[in-house]
C-alpha cells in the first residue's frame, strides 16, 4: 500500500539523488553531470504533482535523467566538457567505466549504463529513451557489441 | 542514499527548487531551548512548528496538508529561523512572519487570530479568549482549538492559562510551556 501513495518529495529525492548523480557522472562526466542533476530534479519536481501513484519512481527519475542527457547531446557540447580533466583523477572507478562507454552513440551509451550499471528493465529503458522495449534491447546489445569489438581490436 | 551526493550540489538543488517556487511546503529543523523544532512554510507563510524532532512523521502530514512537493530548504526558512533565534535569545518580543492557517476550520482560525493578539510576557485565559471572539461560553472549544495549534511559539498558545492562572495542558508538554513563559518573564 505504502508504495502506491506518492511519497513526500524529500523522501523520493533522498532515496534517488545519489544514485542518479552517479549515473549522470558516468554518462556525461562529473562537471556536466552537476548541471544535468539540477535539471533532472527540477523537471521531476515540475512533474511530481501529475503522478498518479508512487510506483516505479526509480525508473521514472532515470527516464527524466536520460532525457536530460539526450537533450544535452542535441545541443552543442558545452565548453565544460573540455575543461574537466581533473574528474578522472577524483573518481577512478567512474573514469574506468566512462572510458569504456565513452564514444558510444548517446542512445547506446544510456541503454548500456542503465541496463548494466543500474539494472533497469528494458521496458523502463525504452521509456527513458522515448522508444520501445525492443529498441532499448537493440540499443544495449549493439552498444555491448561495439564495446567487445573495441576491446578485441 | 546508495551513493553519495556532494553536499554543495544538494544545497544548490534545494535553493533552486525554492527560488523557482516549485515547492508545496519547505521545512527545516532548528535547535532551541525547548528541543529541536521542525519549522515549515508554504508560499503563503509559516504553516507548522513541531516539537517532534523526527521529520519523517511530519513530512507525511505536511504533504497531506499542502501537497506532495515537500522539501527541506534552509534558505526558505532562514527568516523564520532567525526570528526564532532572536526570540529565544530575548532579543525579540514579536514575530514579523506571515502564517498560513488556510487549511484550518474557520472557528480555529478565529481563535488563532485572537491568540496572536496576546502580548509577549502576558497571559490570557481560555474564557477570556472565548469572550473576545464573541463566544463567551465556548471556553472548552477554545481550549481544543489551541491544543491543535499547528504553529506554537509564533502563535503563542503557551500564554493561555486556566481561569485560576494555573498552567493547564500544552500540546508540547507543560515543561515547554513553563520554559516559554519563564523566558518571557511571565511565570
Amino acid at each position: 500500500m505504502a508504495s502506491m501513495t506518492i511519497p513526500p518529495f524529500e523522501r523520493f529525492y533522498s532515496d534517488h539523488a545519489g544514485e542518479v548523480f552517479g549515473y549522470l557522472a558516468k554518462v556525461l562526466g562529473r562537471g556536466p553531470a552537476e548541471d544535468a542533476f539540477q535539471e533532472t530534479f527540477l523537471r521531476a519536481l515540475r512533474g511530481y504533482p501529475a503522478l498518479e501513484h508512487g510506483r516505479h519512481l526509480r525508473a521514472w527519475v532515470f527516464t527524466i535523467a536520460t532525457r536530460v542527457v539526450l537533450d544535452s547531446r542535441r545541443r552543442p557540447e558545452p565548453a565544460l566538457l573540455d575543461g574537466e580533466p581533473a574528474t578522472t583523477d577524483e573518481r577512478p572507478a567512474y573514469a574506468e567505466l566512462e572510458h569504456l562507454v565513452d564514444g558510444l552513440p548517446p542512445t547506446e551509451r544510456a541503454a548500456v549504463v542503465l541496463r548494466y550499471g543500474y539494472d533497469l528493465s528494458y521496458e523502463a529503458i525504452g521509456d527513458a529513451l522515448g522508444s520501445t522495449e525492443v529498441a532499448a534491447r537493440q540499443a544495449a546489445s549493439s552498444g555491448v557489441r561495439r564495446l567487445r569489438e573495441r576491446s578485441t581490436a | 542514499m546508495t551513493s553519495s551526493l556532494p553536499s554543495e550540489l544538494d544545497r544548490r538543488f534545494r535553493d533552486s527548487a525554492t527560488e523557482a517556487a516549485l515547492l508545496d511546503a519547505a521545512y527545516d529543523v532548528a535547535e532551541s531551548p525547548v528541543g529541536p523544532l521542525l519549522v515549515a512554510a508554504t508560499e503563503r507563510g509559516l504553516c507548522r512548528i513541531s516539537f517532534d524532532p523526527d521529520p519523517e512523521l511530519e513530512l507525511d502530514r505536511l504533504a497531506a496538508l499542502a501537497g506532495p512537493r515537500v522539501l527541506r530548504s534552509p534558505s526558505a526558512l532562514s527568516r523564520a529561523r532567525r526570528q526564532l533565534d532572536e526570540y529565544f535569545g530575548r532579543r525579540r518580543t514579536a514575530f514579523e512572519l506571515d502564517v498560513d492557517t488556510k487549511a484550518l476550520p474557520a472557528f480555529q482560525q478565529l481563535v488563532l487570530e485572537e491568540l496572536a493578539r496576546v502580548p509577549y510576557g502576558e497571559t490570557a485565559t481560555y474564557g477570556g479568549l472565548a469572550a473576545r471572539i464573541g463566544r463567551p461560553r465556548a471556553a472548552r472549544a477554545v481550549g481544543g482549538a489551541l491544543n491543535r495549534n499547528p504553529i506554537p511559539i509564533v502563535l503563542p498558545c503557551h500564554r493561555v492559562v486556566g481561569s485560576t492562572g494555573r498552567l493547564v495542558g500544552y500540546a508540547g508538554g507543560l515543561d515547554r510551556k513553563r520554559t516559554l513563559l519563564a523566558l518571557e518573564g511571565a511565570a
